[in-house]
């Protein structure tokens, strides 16, 4: 690992003052920490945003919207009961990410930062455009299976690794960031960039600029009774995902009267299609009406002729999460959060 | 740079210099606390060797800087012991089976306690693989570990019980 200074701010007015180029802030260090063994993140100061108190809280509204502090750990976010309760998706899709450990260590806003699990990136000899501009790319020709089947370059094939941002994305959240300018709120659709020509650039976020919240509407909370996340992976639990959709439906006497679907894992960041949505609008849910909107949330993929399995399965992960969210948000997390696997029935929530 | 944290380590006040601020949680413990007890299996996360307590709560410390942790009150497998006595979980382990070699017991067992604290799994054996699904053991010990898992989780609840009534 390379030498680096380290500063704990008490405020964020010293935090913004202690940031210069070529600095991180760090939150659980889950990633960063981890890609600066790997000499892949190379920070020559480190800015520990954790003991920053007003980072860390979560805060209702009267009017239902909830402002969540950057810093607050996935763990706290997934069982505050009255997140969870307004907003059953988000927290599964944070309990199906990582592990136990993992997730009272990582936070809101290093879980929107976090890099691509990519193996070339991570692999400090490979030519990667992410990693140093212009080096070329040694994944695109690569057997490397998270590859992006939607939106990729021919600079970047890369995916979007976070569970989080999948529901993030099919609810609108809005990401608060703060630099010395002020103040400003980027809705999450914008927050992470497609590779196009410049791979490097990942986040809206510019230089000096953190995330200090994360906010979700009270009308997102419309969908608390048929929101799931469902989560494709190598193994039953402790993997990231293959493929991830997050589904969520406003019911009204047996007809859809609004859905929202973001998909994972597909894409450099969730991925929504807007008439794939609108198909779903004035329906009764069916298998066959979930298969044409998981087909048309797909259109334009492509992937090379060993993972064209990769776009069946995300369709299909995409309409099951459909028929999921259908049949209603059980009251309890199954024991397999997100997962295909396990008991999915149990008592219905009705909130 | 030289920097001093105050840590509450397995139940004792220390004070101690950190004169790197590369140096992780994990070895800090090994190499410069003697407490080699938290176990290094990959440094990365992924493997869940290095599970100790802070604040009560579960992390790996591989992925700590030591550096950050001034006030924190860790926990590592050598301050769960009452003297002779083990705690229930290190007992339920030893009842069950919960290992073979050894190597990533520590963590499995600092998992469990960190575990059962959150109180999520109870005794469903379902929810207990989930919620340990972070410690790999490379010896296949599963089995075991479930079941120490539950057994502990179940004698922690009823002694709670006892101890209200
Ligand atoms: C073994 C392993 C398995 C994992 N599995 C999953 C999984 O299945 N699903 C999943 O979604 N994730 C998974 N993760 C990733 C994990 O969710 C992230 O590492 C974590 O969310 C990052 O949060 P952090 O607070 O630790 O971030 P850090 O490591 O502290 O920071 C990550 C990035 O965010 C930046 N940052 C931090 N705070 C701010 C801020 N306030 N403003 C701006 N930038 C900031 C940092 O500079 C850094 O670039 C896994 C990680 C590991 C190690
Ligand atoms: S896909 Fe993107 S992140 Fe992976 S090696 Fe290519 S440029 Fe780098
Ligand atoms: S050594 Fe920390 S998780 Fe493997
Ligand atoms: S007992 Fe050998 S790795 Fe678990």
């Amino acid at each position: 690992m390379k030498q680096f200074d380290y500063v704990q701010p008490k405020t964020m007015d010293e935090a913004l003052a202690s940031w210069e180029p070529g600095a991180s802030w760090l939150g659980g260090g889950t990633n960063l920490v981890d890609l600066m063994k790997l000499g892949v993140a190379q920070p020559q100061r480190v800015i520990d945003l954790t003991r920053i108190s007003d980072l860390g809280e979560i805060t209702f509204q009267q009017n239902g919207s909830v402002r969540i502090g950057a810093m607050v750990s996935n763990a706290d976010l997934a069982r505050h009961a009255g997140f969870a309760q307004h907003f059953p998706m988000v927290a599964e899709a944070l309990l199906s990410g990582a592990s136990g450990q993992l997730r009272n260590m990582a936070t809101v806003a290093g879980n929107l930062m976090q890099r691509t699990r990519c193996a070339y990136f991570q692999e400090e000899t490979a030519a990667c455009n992410r990693r140093t501009p212009g080096a070329g790319c040694d994944a695109r020709d690569s057997d490397e299976e998270a590859r992006a089947l939607l939106g990729a370059s021919p600079a970047c094939v890369a995916t979007n690794p976070s569970d989080f941002c999948v529901p993030l994305a099919a609810l609108e959240a809005q990401v608060e960031v703060r630099g010395v300018n002020g103040t400003r709120q980027i809705p999450i659709a914008e927050f992470h960039l497609l590779p196009g020509d410049h791979p490097e650039r990942e986040t809206a976020l510019e230089q000096g600029e953190l995330i200090v919240a994360l906010h979700l509407s009270a009308e997102a909370a419309r969908f608390a009774r048929h929101a799931r996340y469902l989560k494709v992976r190598d193994r039953t639990s402790f993997a990231f995902a293959t493929t991830a959709a997050a589904a969520a439906l406003q019911m009204e006497d047996g007809i859809i009267v609004e859905g929202r679907l973001a998909l994972g894992a597909v894409a450099a960041r969730p991925w929504r299609v807007a008439e794939a949505e609108a198909l779903l609008v004035g329906q009764a849910p069916d298998a066959a009406l979930f298969a044409r909107v998981a087909e048309a949330a797909m259109a334009g993929a492509e992937a090379p002729v060993h993972l064209e399995w990769k776009i069946d399965l995300a369709r299909r992960t995409a309409a099951r999460a459909l028929a999921m969210a259908a049949a209603g948000t059980p009251a309890r997390l199954p024991a397999l959060p997100a997962s295909p696997f396990g008991q999915q029935n149990g008592d219905l929530a009705h909130v | 740079m030289s920097l001093f944290i105050s840590l509450t380590l397995n139940g004792e006040a220390r004070e101690v210099s950190i004169d790197d601020p590369r140096v992780t949680l994990l070895d800090l413990l090994r190499e410069r606390l003697a407490l080699p007890g938290t176990k290094k299996g990959c440094d990365r996360g992924q493997c869940g060797a290095c599970t100790v307590l802070v604040n009560g709560r579960r992390a790996n410390a591989c992925l700590m800087l030591a550096a950050g942790l001034d006030g924190a009150e860790i926990t590592t497998i050598e301050g769960l012991a009452r003297g002779e006595d083990l705690h229930p979980v290190q007992a339920a382990f030893i009842e069950h089976d919960g290992f073979q070699c050894g190597y990533c017991t520590p963590g499995q067992i600092m998992s469990a306690v960190g575990l059962i604290a959150e109180g999520d799994a109870g005794s469903d054996p379902e929810r207990i693989r989930e919620g340990m699904s972070g410690n790999i053991c490379r010896c296949g010990a599963y089995h075991g570990i479930t079941l120490a898992v539950q057994e502990a989780s179940r004698r922690m609840a009823a002694k709670d019980e006892g101890g209200a009534a």
